[in-house]
């Protein structure tokens, strides 16, 4: 195979007065750094590297199961995390791997860009004295026009050509190199784009109940979780209101959903005032940020009233439990419950909650756990009321959707009682007190983020795969032609008239080009087709292998 | 509908045997013929004039033992056999895929059994077109057909779901551009591991080696041909999977609000393509051996399978369409 490799290779450094130590030292090892051979070997790392990735779980994506990695292992998870087992992505392991693949790649195309814009706009060089040597070579009759009409066919053919007396050179397939190149450094700008999300973007998730009184405003603080960039400043966010006005849910026979719609109305300094509908896969996109529905479930309203006559209402979403019929639980707790209304006195120890299980569609008998179908069919609330002092007061920050258990424990806060209720239907507790389930919203869970980043990604991304292919499938070659004066004595056909010699080299693996040298010396002798084939042909041996084969 | 496309797979899977074992007829009456010919060189000419002549017998210069001529003769028969054969699974497959799309109403792509038995179509078909393309290379056909066999019996066996609709988070036109191509180049490299280790075996088998799985290569078609490809699958490959990554990422946005979150499928997705551009590059670096280049190819399709059933299986994710709980 006649793969003529030019790639700068190393070149042996000049040889110096005083060779300094350190100088060397450091020359060597950024030679070792930007070869293939280490870029293979960091290629190579950064995949293994990836691995415990997926095996383990990662607290960018699921921090419930890192703890309970954490709960089934206690042994090896401290360890593992002391090693950024858990945070792969953001180890400093593999930040190492990548930064230095990429500082191996910079290393390595730099020069190559420089060598190729050079490449460019030289001309292509003098044709070899024995063309004979080459691949590919033939001798054909000299067109009437000799070099000059090579030539004119050469550059119909959008070769870049340099006609030197007699002779003629030509060189095609730059675009391999440059698309190379063109791919490399988007590569840089894959990077440089996914750092810059990563500085300046943002992103918060919240839970939104359907309803006017349910409002929310993109403040840091309106976040149960929120993600700044280190760029990124509270203030810096773009100041609009969502409503979830209505939201709407399709569901196959199975209870696997087929549709979902989320209808809002944004508001905001910010943002024009409108009315929008998005869904899971057509986010809503804001001028400055994008809002993604990522779940949904019931909020049951829940009405309690309490000795003194006076009545509360809760809405509060209940979680849903991940099964397909959407059972939820959750906590409606009413602190401000039986306060006596003459004094204003509180009783912290009359204080009210509920915990319950939320069934859309409740089964018909017993055990009413599990709900059958995501939409409301049978909705059932089936509560657990409580009463004593939360421990709401205390200041222990405690989670919304769940009752205190350690009131439970200390005896603070008593079990009164369990009730299933439909829709409507209320229940008198034991001290003349009532709650009575009102009926549901709807809330759906979303994720507001900006990613800067994501447009230079993009563009990156469309250089990225326009580079490969030309690096890919383009192909370098070089042809050169010569008119010789006829050899009298050869008693050739074609007499005493002028022949011409040419040759080919393919410079990068190129297995069509015996076919396409043949075409072109075919097109540049008028097509009369004399034109014998040298038997140097760059693929003989590939080609024989294959007539071999064949039966 | 659907249990005509459930069907037409056991029938395809059973066209896909007979395939294998005519490439495997075929190899054995290969070898009886090189043994004889190997004791009288004259004898090889004729063989390989047999086929050459598009199946004119030229008049023997010498009279050959008719066993030797009808061995070869059988042998070739087997082979035409074989790649028939290959043909008509190719297009129960696609009959099959067909139906279940159409008892779907959606594209055949929903979940793993889906996805294998698109993968395996995109194999076979590439397959049929390499061969139009370079008919010697039919031996290759037995190693194929064993992938095809054990890959879409897998899928009807283990992997097998009733036909449901996709959830809405697949309810995408990136999600028809995004696995398309994912497919398309998944089917491409499944192809390409066929000369990937044919070329291992038969290169191995050229060095001299005579132990066991190298002796296997002594009829496939010269290694440097294997080996080119082998690359040449894989860089037509490689540039689709490229796109169907980037696709995936602007699917991802859309639907979960980030391009790449590091999911297990997406970090498998990277595994693959990480590896796959090292092989383009060992290939490129004259100071790697091609067999070294190869071994990487192979590494990288066993990541696509790792990504295709070990990720499905073993991790949860959002990814999980898999259809196995
Ligand atoms: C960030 C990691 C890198 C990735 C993902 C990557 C990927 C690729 C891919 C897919 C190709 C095949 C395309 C082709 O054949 O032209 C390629 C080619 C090439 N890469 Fe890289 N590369 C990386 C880093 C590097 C580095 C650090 C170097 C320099 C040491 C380098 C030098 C080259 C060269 C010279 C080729 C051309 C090979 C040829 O002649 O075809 N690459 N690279």
């Amino acid at each position: 195979m006649t793969v003529v490799d030019d790639r700068p290779e190393a070149e042996a450094p000049a040889p110096r007065r005083r060779p300094n130590r350190l100088l060397a030292l450091l020359r060597n090892s950024w030679r070792q750094l930007t070869s293939m051979r280490t870029a293979l070997i960091l290629l190579f790392l950064l995949a293994v590297a990836a691995i415990p990735g997926s095996v383990l779980p990662q607290r960018g994506i699921s921090p419930e199961k890192v703890n309970e990695y954490f709960v089934d292992h206690p042994d090896w998870a401290p360890r593992l995390d002391r090693i950024g087992a858990f945070e792969v992505f953001g180890s400093v392991w593999f930040s190492a791997i990548y930064l230095l693949l990429f500082t191996s790649l910079i290393g390595c195309i730099t020069p190559r860009l420089r060598d190729h814009v050079r490449a460019l706009r030289s001309r292509p060089p003098v044709a070899p004295k024995r063309l004979a040597r080459l691949p590919q070579h033939t001798v054909l009759p000299a067109p009437a026009g000799g070099a000059t009409a090579v030539a004119e066919v050469l550059r119909k053919r959008r070769w870049r050509v340099e006609v030197r007396g007699d002779e003629v050179s030509a060189e095609k397939g730059y675009l391999k190199e440059t698309g190379n190149l063109l791919f490399h450094t988007s590569l840089i700008a894959v990077l440089i784009g996914v750092a810059l999300g990563s500085w300046y973007g943002w992103s918060g998730n919240r839970l939104l109940v359907a309803g006017a009184d349910n409002a929310f405003c993109n403040t840091r603080q309106q976040y149960a979780e929120a993600k700044l960039g280190p760029r990124v400043d509270s203030a810096d966010l773009p100041r609009f209101c969502l409503r979830l006005d209505d939201f709407q849910a399709r569901f196959l026979d199975s209870g696997q959903p087929e549709f979902f719609n989320a209808t809002v109305t944004v508001d905001g300094p910010d943002e024009p005032t409108r009315r929008a509908d998005f869904s899971v896969n057509s986010p809503l996109r804001l001028n400055d940020a994008s809002v993604y529905l990522l779940g949904h479930g019931y909020a049951p309203v829940i009405r309690y009233t309490d000795r003194f006559g006076r009545s509360q209402t809760s809405t509060t979403p209940f979680l849903t439990t991940g099964d397909m019929g959407l059972t939820s639980e959750g906590l409606a707790a009413f602190p401000d419950a039986n306060v006596d209304p003459k004094t204003g006195q509180r009783a912290p120890d009359q204080q009210m909650a509920f915990t319950g299980i939320y069934l859309p569609t409740a089964p018909q008998q017993a055990p009413f756990v599990r709900s059958e179908y995501p939409t409301e069919r049978n909705p059932t609330l089936n509560l657990v009321a409580y009463r004593g002092n939360l421990g709401l007061d205390a200041g222990i920050p405690g989670s919304v959707y769940q009752l205190d258990q350690r009131q439970v424990r200390a005896g603070k806060v008593k079990e009164v009682g369990t009730r299933l209720l439909r829709k409507g239907e209320s229940w008198t507790l034991d001290d003349g007190t009532t709650v009575e389930f009102v009926g549901t919203e709807r809330y759906v869970t979303l994720s507001v983020r900006h990613d800067p980043g994501s447009t230079p990604l993009l563009v990156s991304c469309g250089a990225l795969l326009v580079g490969l292919m030309g690096s890919l499938f383009g192909k370098r070659r070089r042809v050169f032609f010569r008119v010789v004066p006829a050899d009298p004595a050869d008693g050739s056909p074609t007499g005493g008239s002028s022949l011409m010699e040419a040759g080919g080299l393919p410079r990068t693996d190129y297995p069509g080009f015996a076919d396409e040298f043949a075409q072109l010396v075919t097109a540049v002798n008028g097509a009369d087709g004399t034109a014998e084939r040298a038997d140097t042909d760059a693929d003989s041996s590939d080609r024989a292998g294959v007539r071999e084969g064949t039966e | 509908m659907s249990a005509l496309s459930d069907n037409l797979v056991t029938f395809a899977i059973l066209t896909y045997l007979i395939a294998m074992i005519s490439h495997a007829v075929e190899y054995a009456l290969g070898n009886a013929r090189t043994r004889v010919a190997v004791a009288s060189p004259a004898r090889e000419l004729v063989g390989a004039g047999v086929g050459g002549g598009g199946g004119v017998i030229p008049a023997p210069p010498a009279p050959v033992p008719p066993t030797v001529d009808g061995a070869a003769r059988r042998a070739r028969i087997a082979g035409l056999v074989a790649v028939g054969a290959t043909a008509v699974a190719a297009v129960l497959h696609l009959a099959a895929l067909v139906t279940r799309g159409l008892a779907a109403d959606r594209m055949p792509w929903g979940n793993m059994y889906e996805f294998v038995l698109t993968v395996t179509f995109i194999g076979v078909a590439a397959w049929l077109v390499v061969l139009w393309k370079r008919p010697s290379l039919r031996k290759l056909g037995l190693f194929l057909t064993l992938v095809m066999v054990l890959l879409v019996a897998t899928a009807e066996l283990v992997l097998y779901v009733p036909i449901v609709p996709l959830v809405p988070a697949l309810n995408s036109y990136w999600f028809v551009i995004h696995v398309s191509t994912i497919v398309f180049a998944s089917g491409i490299f499944l192809l390409g591991v066929v000369p990937a280790v044919g070329f291992l075996m038969r290169g191995g088998y050229e060095q001299g080696k005579r132990s066991f799985p190298y002796t296997l290569a002594k009829r496939l078609p010269g290694a440097a041909g294997l080996e080119r490809l082998t690359f040449t699958l894989h860089a037509f490959a490689f540039p689709i999977f490229t796109f169907a990554v980037i696709a995936g990422a602007i699917w991802a946005e859309a639907a979960w609000g980030r391009p790449w979150g590091w999911d297990p499928k997406e970090t498998w997705a990277f595994i693959s393509w990480v590896v796959y551009a090292g092989y383009l590059h060992a290939r490129a670096t004259p100071s790697v051996k091609r067999n070294v280049a190869t071994w990487i190819a192979v590494l990288g399709f066993l990541t696509m399978l790792m990504n295709l059933f070990g990720v499905n299986i073993f991790f949860t994710g959002l990814h999980s369409y898999g259809g196995l709980d």
